[in-house]
């Protein structure tokens, strides 16, 4: 009887637990693994096939820049792919609504949409971002990245970098 | 005597304080958890979904189980973040998934011209049910799957 009142409490306290953790990390904060190389060397500085996703960088995303969907240029966000809803994407933002952004490989000047904004990779020739498939809706985002909290070396704040070169306010 | 006193009362009242609190805090994750991944209630309104919702509001209910798991069809009315403005969340119906060939009519005061387009990989396209006054895919064109908040059952 012990055993099974026990075993009964710790559940509970287990499932309170989660519902606890699951909340905080849905509304205020939560920690996600980044993989791939586009933000190199921000993420992900080195491509170490031999440790896999033991060494891929794991970072804090933080949602309370959900509440008012306010971001500056230069920010690390986590959104989901517009082309494929269960991927998320780790990127950096270039534009703004209302921004110009000039695309070397068409000769292209873009405006951003209401609403959308213009994301790149940190490392331009290995990022799949707005230069393949255009501006997104900020209402895809998810988070923006304010540490790195693993590896232990590499723990710092997530710097805003702007783009001086690559686009032009209106 | 007295102040010992006064201390066990205060750390009685600070127990009870703290484990009530617990319990609405628990009680606020539920309903956090129920809100975000099973059903969430929500007031509809405007004309671009008449004759289905009233233009002063009405209570629907959407379910998020099915938009997780990709079973979302046309025919199916949604709530949907908007892409011109995020804070605002809209209800449309699907009319098309990825792939899809859609036909539409741009403008529907001016001319009856159809146009057709091919929805492409991840989106879907929305329109009112009112296509006269809506504001929808005809207007900002296919929304991303991951713009869909849920799926209305219960009105």
């Amino acid at each position: 009887m012990a055993a099974h009142n026990f075993l009964w409490s710790l559940t509970k306290n287990c499932f309170t637990f989660g519902l606890i953790g699951l909340t905080v990390s849905d509304r205020y904060a939560s920690i996600v693994p980044v993989r791939g190389s586009s933000m190199s060397p921000t993420f992900n500085p080195t491509t170490d096939s031999f440790m896999g996703s033991l060494s891929d960088d794991h970072v804090l995303m933080e949602k309370f820049c959900l509440q008012k969907y306010k971001f500056s240029h230069g920010d690390v966000i986590v959104f989901c792919s517009p082309s494929n809803h269960k991927e998320k994407h780790v990127k950096r933002i270039i534009g703004l609504p209302g921004d110009w952004i000039g695309t070397p490989m068409t000769n292209d000047v873009v405006k951003v949409p209401n609403g959308h904004c213009w994301v790149e990779g940190d490392n331009p020739s290995s990022s799949l971002d707005s230069r393949s498939f255009g501006p997104i809706p900020l209402g895809l985002v998810k988070g923006r990245v304010t540490h790195i909290l693993w590896p232990p070396q590499r723990v710092r704040h997530v710097e805003r970098k702007n783009h001086q070169k690559r686009h032009s306010p209106s | 005597m007295g102040v010992r006193n006064q201390l066990s009362l205060f750390v009685t009242f600070a127990k009870e304080g703290f484990e009530k609190s617990l319990l609405v805090g628990k009680f606020f994750c539920c309903l956090h958890v129920v809100n975000t991944y099973v059903c969430t209630p929500a007031l509809a309104y405007g004309p671009s979904m008449l004759p289905t919702i009233n233009l002063t509001g009405d209570l629907v209910l959407a379910e998020r189980i099915s938009t997780r798991f990709n079973k979302v069809c046309p025919g199916d009315v949604v709530l949907v973040r908007s892409p011109v403005v995020p804070r605002r969340i809209v209800t449309k119906r699907v009319i098309g998934m990825e792939g899809d060939r859609v036909s539409y009519v741009a403008d529907p005061k001016s001319s009856d011209k159809f146009e057709t387009v091919v929805v492409p990989q991840g989106h879907v396209w929305i329109e009112g049910d009112n296509i006269y006054e809506s504001n929808d895919s005809r207007k900002f064109g296919a929304v991303p799957y991951g713009l869909i908040e849920g799926r209305v059952f219960l009105r």
